[in-house]
């Protein structure tokens, strides 16, 4: 018996498997979006830096205000 | 093999079916709602910021129409109006909806947190529960007050979009909340003044079936005149404004008017018009409710220019 990739329940199921991947392309497509946009909001991007990392010192400004 | 020709035979759901799951019809409405709350806010929001927020009040609007699907498939099996929704129908299992509403509920909350802020994603679980878990498990089977309560969970989206841009709650969003909430019971009951319900079938209680259509009539009535004030406090808020206030007094008068004929009939003269009366005050509650939201959105958009608002 010859083994067929393309199984019967992969035709039956066509519509669903697109709908899902239509929703997952659309999930990342958010995720990425959101992102983008709170990275671009935050100005000033050494707050991005030091929010989830250890402060560089050498992206401090020299003066030593911050 | 015989279980796999079994298998066969079974209708396989498609994508069209799960989206029935989420009453898109009733999302249009939180959807523009939230919106509305969204736009008339005094801090501007991110478009792309805005329209996610939007996709997660009603995706999370559609999960607890799935999670309601799931607990009321057994009455409404029995009802003629939802015997084909997806579950009753057969096209749905049961778990499915489940899964689903539970999926999208948890996937809605924590993107909204994640895009805009803790009070925004706390008020669309809140309305999630106690849209699917208070009304849908336990207010809709125990008392014909299940509408007047359970209209909460319907007027919420409005405080939600507010919350979403300003991160908090105010008279404003509270107002709004307070409106739908108001304008949901005589809207309801007129529909179900002239509707051949078989709510009663499925041992629902409604108030046309265990207080009668007399008392439902007087109610309608009680929530209009209650429905007013509200309606025209918003008015005078930092969202109100001369237009608002004007189509505001328009729209209450038109409804009250509708209210007070309903409040005169009997049945009598509700079959001999075949319920014209009924029918009338229902579409013009519709009316109502969209006409003091676009006022809403209307006067928002007058501000920019300078000329909204009081």
């Amino acid at each position: 018996m010859a083994i067929r990739v393309e199984h019967e329940v992969h035709g039956r199921r066509k519509n669903r498997n697109y709908g899902v991947l239509m929703l997952l392309l659309a999930f990342i497509a958010i995720v990425f979006g959101l992102t983008v946009v709170k990275v671009l909001q935050l100005g000033d991007l050494r707050e991005f830096e030091t929010f989830d990392h250890v402060a560089r010192p050498q992206i401090v400004p020299q003066d030593g205000s911050e | 093999m015989s279980d796999i020709s079994m298998q066969d035979s079974r209708y396989e759901a498609n994508m069209g079916d799960y989206f029935a799951l989420l009453k898109p019809r009733v999302m249009s409405l939180v959807v523009f709602t939230a919106l509305v709350g969204l736009l008339v806010a005094p801090v501007p929001v991110h478009p792309f910021i805005g329209f996610v927020a939007i996709l997660c009040i009603a995706v999370g609007a559609g999960a607890s129409a799935a999670l309601n699907m799931w607990w009321d498939a057994d009455i409404d099996r029995l009802m003629k109006r939802t015997a084909t929704r997806p579950i009753p129908s057969g096209r749905v299992e049961p778990g499915e909806a489940l899964g689903i509403g539970m999926a999208l509920s948890g996937f809605a909350v924590v993107l909204l947190w994640l895009a805009t802020n803790f009070l925004a994603a706390f008020l669309l679980a809140f309305t999630i529960f106690f849209y699917a878990v208070v009304y849908s498990m336990y207010l809709k089977r125990s008392t014909p007050h299940n509408i007047v309560i359970g209209g909460a969970a319907g007027a919420f989206p409005p405080m939600i979009g507010w919350a979403v841009a300003t991160g908090g709650v105010s008279i404003e969003s509270i107002l709004m909340f307070g409106l739908i909430f108001m304008w949901t019971p005589p809207h309801f009951w007129a529909l179900a003044l002239f509707v051949k319900s078989d709510y009663g079938r499925a041992g629902v209680p409604m108030l046309t079936e265990t207080h009668g259509r007399d008392a439902t009539r007087r109610q309608v009535l009680i929530y209009t005149i209650a429905l007013v004030p509200v309606a025209l406090g918003l008015g005078f808020t930092s969202i109100g404004g001369p237009v608002y206030l004007a189509v505001a007094v328009v729209m209450n008068l038109w409804f009250l008017k509708g209210a007070i004929d309903i409040s005169r009939r009997d049945d009598a003269a509700c079959e001999a018009d075949k319920h014209k009366v009924e029918i009338n005050v229902f579409k013009v509650s519709l009316y109502y409710l969209f006409a003091h939201f676009l006022a809403l959105l209307l006067e928002a958009a007058l501000r920019q220019y300078g000329i909204g608002g009081w």
